[in-house]
C-alpha cells in the first residue's frame, strides 16, 4: 500500500500534471492496473517461493511428505494460499488507487478473471522457484532480477506505442506484455495487444507452470531426495 | 498372523551414487516394538523415511497394513505416524496449533479433546498456547510426537527418540511407547543405543552397511548368542591351554593369566562342574572366578565388526 501510494505521488502526480493524455485516459488512471499488475507479480513470486521454501530449509516438508495427501491437493494448497494473499493485495492496491486517481472498470468480470489468472499462474511459477532454489539468495534472484524489471518495461508506466518502432517489436517478447495489456483493456478498452491473444498468453503460462509443479510433486524432485 | 508391515527387497541408491540399501526384507509383527539397530550410517532413517514416504525407493515393495505404499499412498500413509530424527519444528507456530494442524493434515476431523489428551500425556498442556521457538529442545521433541500421535496412528515410527534427549524424558517417552503398545499401536524405533533396545523391544533388526544383518526375537536372541563366560583368575599365567582340555571351548586372555570358558546357558548340562575338576586334575589353580552373560552390545559389536 505504502508503495503504490509513492508511486502515485512520484509518478501520477508529479508528472501527470504534465503528460497528456494516453489513449483518451489519464496518465494517473492509466498506471493503474499495471501497477496493481506489478504489486501482484512480486507478491505472488515472493510469497508462494518463500511458502515452499521455508518448509524445505526448516525440514518440516517431512510431515507433507508422509501426509495422506496427494500431489494435486499439496499445490491446490500451497499455491491457493498464495494466489489468495496476493489477490487481497491486488484489491488493497486498487482500493488504494482510487484515493489518488478516478479510474472505471469497463470489464470487472474480465479483470478480475486476469487478476486471478495472473495470481495463479505466478504463485506457481513462484512455487517452482521455491523448489528449485537451494539459498534464500537464489529465492530473490527471479523476483528482483527478472519480474521487477521485465514489469516496469512491460508497460506499467507506458504505451507501447509511446516507444520507437523497433523497441515495439522487441518488446513482445516480454510475456508481462501481455498481462499489463490485457488487464488495462479491461478497465479502459484500450490494448496494446489484442485482448485475444493476451488472454491465450496467460493461460498457456498457467498451464506449463501447474504442469511443472504437478510432476514435481509426483516425483519429488527436490522434494524427496 | 499376518505382519502389520512387509518390506520385500527394498533398496535404495542415492543421487550420488551411494547406495545406502541393499535389498532389505522385514516383516513387522501387529503390535509390537520393534528396534532397528544400527551405528550411524547403517540406512536406519533411510529405511523409515521409504516406509514414509519421504525418500522415494530404488526398488522393491512396502505393504502397511494391507496398502502398497506408492499405488495406495493415501491409505497407507494415514495409519502411520513419524518422528523423525531431527527437530523439525515451525518456529513461530503455537504448540497447539502445529498440532491441530497435523490432524488435520492426515484427514481426520477436528477433535478439541483428542489434542488436549495428548498434549496432556505429553506434558505439553501448559505450553500449548507458546511459540514453539520457545521451548527447549526435550520440548520440541516432545512437540514432534504429539504431532505423529494427533492422528492416531496405527504404526508409529521413531528414529532415534533418545538422541540428544534428557533423562527423564527418555524415561517418559518409554512409558508412553509401552502404554501405545497396550492400545494396539505397532512401534518401530531406531536406536544406535543399545539399552534402548534391550529395554524396550520385543524384536530386534540389526542393520550394518546398508544391510539387515540380523533379525530376531530379543529375548531369544540374547539367549541364542547371549552365552555366558566363566573366568579363572590363574595363580600361575599359563603359555597354552593344557593339552588334556582340547574338548573345552576354551581361550587365554591377559598373557595367560585369565583362562575364558564359554558356554551355553541353555545346554542341560554346562560342563562348569567337569571342567573345574578337570582343572584340579592338571593342577592349574584359581585365585578367583566369576561369570557373565554377553549383552546385546557384545552381540551387536561382535555381528557389525565381523563384517567387512
Ligand atoms: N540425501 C542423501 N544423499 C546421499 N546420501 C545420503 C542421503 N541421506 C543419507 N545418505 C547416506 O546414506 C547412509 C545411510 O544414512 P541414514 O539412513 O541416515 O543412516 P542412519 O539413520 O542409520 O544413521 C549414510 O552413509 C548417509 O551418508
Ligand atoms: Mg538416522
Amino acid at each position: 500500500m505504502l508503495t503504490t501510494s509513492l508511486y502515485f505521488i512520484v509518478f501520477g502526480s508529479a508528472m501527470g500534471g504534465r503528460m497528456m493524455e494516453v489513449g483518451g485516459v489519464s496518465y494517473g488512471a492509466f498506471i493503474v492496473p499495471g501497477l496493481v499488475m506489478l504489486s501482484i507479480l512480486t507478491e505472488s513470486v515472493s510469497n508462494a517461493s518463500f511458502g515452499i521454501y521455508m518448509p524445505r530449509w526448516a525440514g518440516t516438508i517431512y510431515e507433507l511428505l508422509s501426509a495422506p495427501v496427494s500431489a494435486i491437493e499439496a499445490v491446490a494448497g500451497y499455491v491457493g494460499a498464495a494466489a489468495t494473499k496476493s489477490l487481497v493485495i491486488g484489491l488493497v492496491t486498487l482500493a488504494t488507487a482510487r484515493l489518488f486517481v478516478d479510474y472505471e472498470i469497463q470489464h470487472p468480470l474480465w479483470a478480475l478473471a486476469f487478476l486471478v489468472l495472473t495470481c495463479v499462474s505466478f504463485c506457481l511459477l513462484g512455487f517452482l522457484i521455491g523448489v528449485l532454489a537451494d539459498s534464500f539468495e537464489r529465492l530473490q534472484i527471479v523476483p528482483v532480477m527478472v519480474i521487477m524489471p521485465l514489469t516496469f518495461l512491460g508497460g506499467t508506466f507506458y504505451s507501447l506505442s509511446m516507444l520507437p518502432e523497433f523497441w515495439q517489436k522487441v518488446i513482445l517478447f516480454n510475456p508481462i506484455v501481455y498481462l499489463i495489456s490485457g488487464f488495462r483493456w479491461s478497465f479502459y478498452g484500450v490494448a496494446d495487444v489484442d485482448v485475444g491473444i493476451s488472454i491465450a498468453a496467460i493461460i498457456g503460462f498457467l498451464v506449463v507452470c501447474f504442469l511443472a509443479v504437478w510432476w514435481i510433486f509426483k516425483t519429488g524432485y527436490r522434494l524427496k531426495n | 498372523m499376518q505382519p502389520i508391515i512387509s518390506i520385500r527387497n527394498v533398496s535404495k541408491t542415492y543421487k550420488g551414487g551411494f547406495t545406502a540399501l541393499k535389498s532389505v526384507d522385514l516383516e513387522i509383527n501387529r503390535g509390537e516394538i520393534f528396534a532397528l539397530l544400527g551405528p550411524n550410517g547403517a540406512g536406519k532413517t533411510t529405511l523409515i523415511s521409504i516406509i514414509c514416504g519421504i525418500v522415494n525407493p530404488s526398488g522393491g515393495e512396502i505393504i502397511a497394513d494391507g496398502h502398497n505404499i506408492l499405488t495406495e499412498q493415501r491409505l497407507a500413509r494415514k495409519k502411520i505416524g513419524l518422528v523423525p530424527q531431527e527437530l523439525h519444528t515451525d518456529a513461530f507456530e503455537r504448540v497447539i496449533d502445529t498440532v491441530r494442524f497435523s490432524r488435520g493434515l492426515f484427514g481426520f476431523p477436528r477433535d478439541e479433546a483428542k489434542i488436549e489428551e495428548i498434549l496432556r500425556k505429553l506434558s505439553l498442556w501448559e505450553k500449548r498456547n507458546e511459540k514453539i521457538m520457545a521451548l527447549s529442545g526435550g520440548m520440541k521433541r516432545r512437540v514432534m510426537i504429539a504431532k505423529a500421535l494427533a492422528h492416531e496412528p496405527k504404526i508409529l515410527f521413531l528414529d532415534e527418540p533418545s538422541a540428544g534427549v534428557d533423562v527423564e524424558l527418555r524415561r517418559d517417552m518409554w512409558e508412553m511407547v509401552r502404554a501405545l503398545r497396550e492400545s494396539g499401536v505397532t512401534i518401530i524405533l531406531t536406536t544406535h543405543y543399545i539399552e534402548e533396545a534391550e529395554e524396550m523391544a520385543d524384536r530386534v533388526g540389526v542393520i550394518s552397511k546398508g544391510e539387515l544383518v540380523l533379525v530376531d526375537e530379543k529375548n531369544s536372541l540374547m539367549k541364542k548368542l547371549g552365552k555366558k563366560q566363566l573366568t579363572l583368575d590363574l595363580q600361575t599365567p599359563l603359555a597354552a591351554i593344557p593339552a588334556g582340555l582340547g574338548d573345552y571351548a576354551l581361550e587365554l586372555a591377559d598373557e595367560g593369566r585369565k583362562l575364558i570358558y564359554s558356554f551355553d546357558t541353555q545346554a542341560d548340562d554346562t560342563g562348569i562342574a567337569m571342567l573345574l575338576r578337570r582343572l584340579n586334575e592338571q593342577g592349574v589353580d584359581f585365585k578367583d572366578l566369576n561369570t557373565e552373560q554377553s549383552s546385546l552390545e557384545d552381540i551387536f559389536v561382535s555381528l557389525v565388526s565381523a563384517r567387512p
